[in-house]
């Protein structure tokens, strides 16, 4: 070969160099270990790999499903009432977790309550996250004075600890289950928009939003198409967050008697009834306490592994 | 520094302001006449609506409900500002007074709860931060996780079930002594324990990995005084604006506590008076609440300076 000639050493090829190759190959076959392209895929490639997050959602999906589905499955009454079977501690044949003082199911009071706090908490996260976002996303864009009045609103929102913003909230509305959902929903909108104002204050400037503008894209275009996507980030690991805490803080309010009303099964309602036969029945304050903790320990843990995955360079705050 | 104190000071103006108007808008955004929910059931012994009529219209005159809106603002503003709140419609008595009367009970349960959260927050907090990845450290994750996690009131319920009601150690209601205020103590405490330690923990390791921390050890300090003397006095900063939160929270919204255990304090007041409808209580109440509150924050502010001179320099 003319290799053997020094002088005209022929340009080599490379995507035939054995390491090139062997590199090239090496890629084919673990195409997997690459992190995939896209924050939010990036995102959940580290969740999924996260084990206690998994685990997590994996209580939560566990609980939904049961929430949920075996009330459709399973011709449940969780408000049927018999005197004569009242206070059974659990293991009772067909009383798994035992009876109220109206001789009700504890189990299906607990299943039917876990609907009621998950659509509840959910709702509430919902109408603060789009509340909160919304007026998150137009204070950090247009800055000025709707910016000024926000930010007010935000520091007079400091002036008050969250219970008793609940509190003055449930005064104006009066008490009931959609009216605390309401109040804990409006509890939650300063935090969302001051986390979403942050982000768009961060981002507002880059050069992609400068190139949007500069050929004529609408305000609400770069709104919600080019700024939207870099919020969502922390506005789910808030998002999240937000769901344990409303979930605690209607159970919270339920259980002083200003949301849920008796005959509802709502777990803080149900806490606030066995406070009256603590003496007598336990299992009435121990099960709906646990059902609440594997809940909001779930979101909370789950909450952890979000605010990580989503951004790894941030060492998280409570760890 | 006098001068960091004085803007601070004069910053929360505006925000007590608004809070003020807030707690006052409470009154007038409740749908339907006040005077109604304050005749309740007095008005319901008379049976002549001309009787009825007139008794409205002679309180709302001595109550001033007919001056124009701002008018009844600055006077109820000027009224707070000399501890004049106003009477309760239901209690009969001065909102003042009904609240002075339940503080002591409030203000031990917060004082006795920030102890135990600082002094076993902090210390398990820099435990965990120097023992990191060890058996040890992850109990204090967890035990910290699980205090974020509990529903106050279910804890409360557990301890009075497990030492009340089994062990017989300490009563399980009621207000005054020791023994009645270590279970509701431990409860709040463990809340705020827990953010505490985790705040802590995360803080200091944060602090630990600083270039400076590696002079300390680099011109041969024992562990002891780099930790102590080096770390902690900057991993602190963080810390000290949670205890600052810790004590507004706990000495407004021990509500919970409060209820569980049947004390008389301020947040149990707060509850009675939503549930009676008792406009002039509750407003009093959450304007103390807010003053409190936003006190705390300043007193967070103010011993930010004290730590960090440059944050007192920058503004």
């Amino acid at each position: 070969m003319a290799s053997s000639t020094p002088g005209s050493v022929p340009p080599p090829d490379i995507a035939r160099s054995p390491i090139v190759s062997a590199v090239i190959a090496d890629q084919r076959r673990l195409p997997k270990l690459s992190t995939p392209a896209g924050p939010y895929r990036r995102a959940w490639w580290r969740l999924r790999r996260d084990r206690v997050a998994m685990a997590a959602l994996f209580v939560l999906a566990l609980l939904v499903v049961i929430a949920y589905l075996v009330p459709l499955a399973i011709a449940i009454d969780p408000y049927q009432q018999s005197l004569r079977d009242s206070l059974l501690p659990p293991g009772t044949a067909g009383h798994a977790l035992g009876t109220d003082h109206f001789g009700r199911d504890v189990l299906l009071r607990l299943i039917d309550g876990g609907r009621v706090s998950l659509s509840v908490g959910i709702l509430a996260v919902v109408i603060s996250a789009s509340i909160g976002g919304l007026i998150g996303l137009v204070a950090g864009y247009f800055g000025g004075w709707p910016d000024r009045i926000l930010m007010r609103f935000i520091d007079v929102k400091l002036a008050f600890p969250g219970i008793l913003l609940a509190l003055v909230i449930v005064t104006v509305l009066g008490t009931g289950l959609e009216k605390v959902m309401i109040a804990v929903g409006i509890g939650g909108i300063p935090r969302f928009a001051r986390v979403v104002r942050g982000s768009v204050l961060n981002t507002k400037n880059e050069l992609y939003v400068e190139a949007a503008r500069s050929i004529g894209a609408a305000d609400l275009r770069i709104m919600f198409v080019h700024l939207v996507p870099q919020v969502l980030g922390p506005a789910i690991t808030i998002a999240t967050f937000g769901l344990a805490t409303a979930i605690l803080s209607i159970a919270s309010l339920s259980f002083l008697g200003l949301g849920a009303q008796p005959p509802t099964a709502e777990w803080g309602l149900m806490l606030s009834e066995a406070r009256k036969y603590l003496r007598v029945a336990w299992w009435l304050s121990v099960f709906p306490g646990l059902a609440i903790v594997t809940v909001v320990l779930s979101v909370n843990l789950l909450g952890d592994a979000v605010r990580d995955a989503l951004d790894p360079r941030i060492p998280s705050v409570s760890d | 520094m006098a001068k960091f104190v004085l803007t601070r000071l004069i910053e929360t103006i505006p925000v007590l302001l608004l809070a003020s108007l807030l707690v006052f808008a409470i009154l007038h955004l409740i749908p339907g006449d006040p005077i109604d929910a304050m005749l309740g059931a007095a008005a319901f012994g008379v049976g002549d609506p001309a009787e009825h009529q007139r008794l409205v219209v002679q309180i709302r005159a001595q109550l001033g409900l007919d001056d124009p809106l701002w008018q009844q603002y600055v006077r109820w503003l000027f009224g707070a500002m000399r501890l004049d709140l106003g009477e309760s419609f239901i209690r009969h008595a001065a909102v003042t007074e009904l609240i002075a009367a339940r503080l002591p009970s409030t203000i031990e349960l917060a004082f006795a709860a920030l102890l135990i959260s600082v002094v076993i927050g902090i210390s398990s907090g820099i435990i965990a931060a120097l023992r990191r990845n060890t058996p040890v450290d992850g109990a204090v994750m967890i035990v910290s996780l699980a205090g974020v996690s509990l529903p106050s009131f279910w804890s409360a319920m557990i301890l009075i079930l497990v030492f009340s009601v089994s062990l017989n150690f300490v009563p399980a209601t009621g207000s005054g002594g020791f023994d009645r205020l270590i279970l509701p103590a431990v409860v709040l405490g463990y809340e705020g324990a827990a953010l505490i330690a985790r705040l802590t923990r995360a803080s200091l390791l944060e602090v630990m990995s600083r270039e400076y921390i590696r002079t300390a050890r680099a011109k041969g300090l024992p562990n002891r005084s780099v930790v102590l003397g080096h770390a902690l006095r900057n991993a602190m900063i963080p810390v000290v604006t949670v205890v600052g939160l810790q004590l507004g929270r706990l000495l407004a919204g021990s509500v919970i506590v409060e209820t569980v255990f049947a004390r008389q304090g301020v947040g149990q007041l707060a509850v009675d008076a939503i549930l009676s409808k008792d406009y002039p209580l509750v407003q009093g109440i959450i304007l103390l609440t807010a003053i409190t509150y936003v006190f705390a924050n300043l007193l967070v502010d103010v011993s930010y300076g004290f730590l960090n001179p440059r944050i007192r320099t920058a503004s």
